[in-house]
């Protein structure tokens, strides 16, 4: 389908004017379903767009929605945006998150991201009123349950999101942190467009598509992917909760067989999580047959999770061609790359010395241990160009391994109040991935990353968030802490690992203090910690000048561990 | 301690908590400080429904189900036949 560069609310508002009954989204939460068509979908947007005017926010204003998954959610969103403001989706406070950190990561976005007003449920909005540091700055903290009843309905005619200009900022996607490393990528309303239409070609994607995610909105996967891109271009989408999927993984495939959905989203852990944690009982009178592409997306690619996700749902009727693959960042929106649409992903089989020693990605023959399998990410989509780069800066050849670097026509406009960041990420307009990898035969392969940043379940995490967290507990030797990722294979992601040196003076009961670690990262971050060394004085590795050496952390953990690094 | 909560430490001080089982207290809490992630709890359900013979429906998978070791072990060895 082709989108003539203008706004997302334009859009929007054309779908709303030619197919207003249309079953726009499915939210399928707390066992029960709820449809909500074109109409009920923006009438509701309507709604916080008249609260969030009343309120004072003007266009160009940033509006944070801190909402659990759900109508509220995708309402408050599209609201800003067709008021003109720029909308960001931020994790709610969960049971499991520590109030007080949770409020300290806020604090720390909102003293760089300025937002006019923040949009969550009665009781996180109270807590936030009269807790929140930088409180004062926000002009508006509304509440989620209150829609603006009594309020006129909205002229549509005076929203300027139907007005801005094609360049103006759309939205703002967010990563996560805690010790003021996140960015708030800015993408503008042709930069979105632009993607949209670069990726419904590379997928084949018509209004006949069902959606099926179980997403967070506030990754890129799931705000584009599992929410957007469905959403304007009239694919249905059938939404489920992150929670309830967690913990019962075969939701998704239930709502795949009823509804027939045609796509999914996964990160590579999903694979795993659903070969090996659903009893035959949720699986039996399954009919997987519909879905003709599950995309492996937004952390690295196994090929073992792809055959144990086959194997286990091929007696369902999953297609032996449904695999896929996509590389995808919030800095192009989202895809850079797709793969497995018209024909198989490949598997390159390649030398693994060659590979991890010499950077090049020898073709090999029979599969044995000298050998590893790389997954392809697939072409680039039409309107990005890939290129590997030497560290001086120098284009390599095809196989072999430098860092990824992209240019296409829907970057984003900058990170927002970051100019410093922005700077360092491009360099003559290419934007440098920190992703390492090869091109091989107009195909991408990612083989690893150039930055520390670890990848949990197909979160981004920065071992730094975690180091900070783990600083704070008692009985820790304050800043002789080092984190990294491990990669589990039984799980298909990554685990944080730490090790960690004991504070003398406390001498706190080791198993005590573990348990105590383990504990800050859980309610301080959205992931959990893997494997823990505690040590003494003795084990960190240092550079020179004193600091210390991550990499070098980790090999030598690694080597204690018998594991290859 | 009864054997369905000497099970039931193993599996917790292997798999989500890697610490000696026998140091693990009875009432720390385990799923609201997130000890215990969504993740683990699909797999203490499946080992405690084939190894120790009860069954925990996925939507009881929340603190308010239980938390703590003791409170886990009551609720199976309510449920086994």
């Amino acid at each position: 389908m082709s989108l003539p560069a203008r706004t997302l609310p334009q859009v929007m508002f054309d779908r709303y004017r030619t197919s207003p009954e249309q079953t726009a989204v499915v939210l399928r939460l707390n066992e029960g379903e709820t449809a909500l068509t074109v109409r009920q979908l923006v009438d509701g947007a309507l709604g916080y767009a008249a609260r969030l005017r009343q309120a004072g926010i003007a266009p160009g204003e940033v509006v944070i929605a801190l909402l659990p998954p759900g109508a509220e959610l995708l309402h408050a969103f599209l609201g800003a945006m067709f008021l003109g403001a720029i909308p960001s989706i931020l994790p709610f406070l969960t049971e499991k998150l520590d109030p007080q950190r949770y409020r300290e990561s806020l604090d720390s976005l909102i003293s760089v991201t300025r937002p006019a007003a923040l949009i969550a449920e009665p009781d996180l909005a109270d807590v936030l009123r009269t807790q929140l540091a930088h409180a004062s700055e926000v002009k508006a903290m509304l509440a989620s349950d209150a829609p603006g009843v009594d309020l006129p309905p909205i002229d549509t005619a005076t929203l300027e999101g139907l007005r801005a200009a094609p360049d103006s900022l759309a939205l703002l996607q967010h990563s996560s942190g805690t010790t003021g490393l996140q960015k708030g990528v800015a993408l503008s309303h042709r930069a979105i467009l632009r993607q949209l239409a670069a990726y419904t070609l590379a997928l084949g994607l018509t209004p006949s598509d069902i959606i099926v995610s179980w997403l967070p909105l506030y990754h890129d996967m799931g705000l584009i992917a599992g929410f957007l891109m469905p959403v304007l271009t009239g694919a249905k989408l059938v939404l489920l909760s992150p929670f309830e999927w967690a913990r019962a993984p075969w939701t998704m495939l239930r709502a795949v067989s009823e509804h027939g959905g045609t796509l999914a989203w996964l990160p590579n852990f999903a694979y795993n999580f659903c070969a090996t944690r659903i009893p035959d009982r949720e699986l039996n009178g399954l009919d997987l047959s519909s879905w003709r592409a599950v995309i492996n997306c937004s952390e690295p690619m196994v090929a073992e999770s792809h055959r144990l996700f086959s194997s286990r749902l091929r007696p369902f009727g999953l297609s032996e061609t449904a695999l896929a693959t996509c590389y995808a960042m919030a800095e192009n929106v989202f895809a850079v790359t797709q793969g497995g649409i018209d024909r198989p992903v490949r598997l390159d089989r390649v030398d693994r010395e060659m590979l991890v020693k010499q950077g090049r990605a020898v073709p090999a023959g029979g599969a044995d241990r000298r050998t590893t399998e790389v997954v392809s990410a697939g072409e680039p989509l039409a309107n990005c160009e890939v290129r590997v780069l030497s560290p001086d800066g120098t284009p390599l050849p095809q196989r072999q391994i430098g860092e990824l670097v992209l240019r296409s026509d829907c970057m984003l406009t900058g990170y927002f109040n970051r100019p410093d960041a922005t700077a360092s990420a491009l360099r003559e307009g290419w934007y440098l991935t920190g992703d390492l990898g090869y091109l091989a035969e107009g195909e991408v392969f990612i083989t690893g990353r150039k930055k520390d940043l670890m990848i949990v379940g197909g979160k981004n995490i920065y071992p730094q968030d975690i180091e900070y967290l783990i600083n704070q507990v008692p009985g820790v030797h304050p800043g002789r802490v080092v984190v990294f990722g491990l990669f589990n294979e039984s799980m298909g992601t990554e685990e944080p690992a730490a090790v960690v040196e004991v504070d003398p003076a406390v001498r706190l009961e080791a198993n005590r203090l573990g348990l105590a670690i383990r504990e800050a990262v859980a309610t301080g971050s959205e992931v959990t910690l893997g494997p823990l060394k505690l040590v003494d004085e003795r084990w960190l590795v240092k550079t020179s000048s004193g600091k210390i050496a991550r990499g070098a952390n980790r090999e030598k953990l690694l080597a204690e561990l018998g594991r290859e690094a | 301690m009864g054997h369905t909560e000497a099970r039931l430490r193993e599996y917790l001080a292997a798999n989500c908590l890697h610490i000696p089982s026998d140091e693990i207290p009875l009432d720390q809490p385990l799923l609201s400080t997130g000890l215990v992630d969504s993740f683990h709890l699909v797999d203490l359900a499946m080992f405690i429904e084939t190894e120790l013979g009860a069954r925990i429906d996925d939507t009881e998978l929340n603190p308010r189900t239980f938390d703590t070791l003791a409170q886990l072990t009551a609720l199976v060895e309510q449920r086994q036949p």
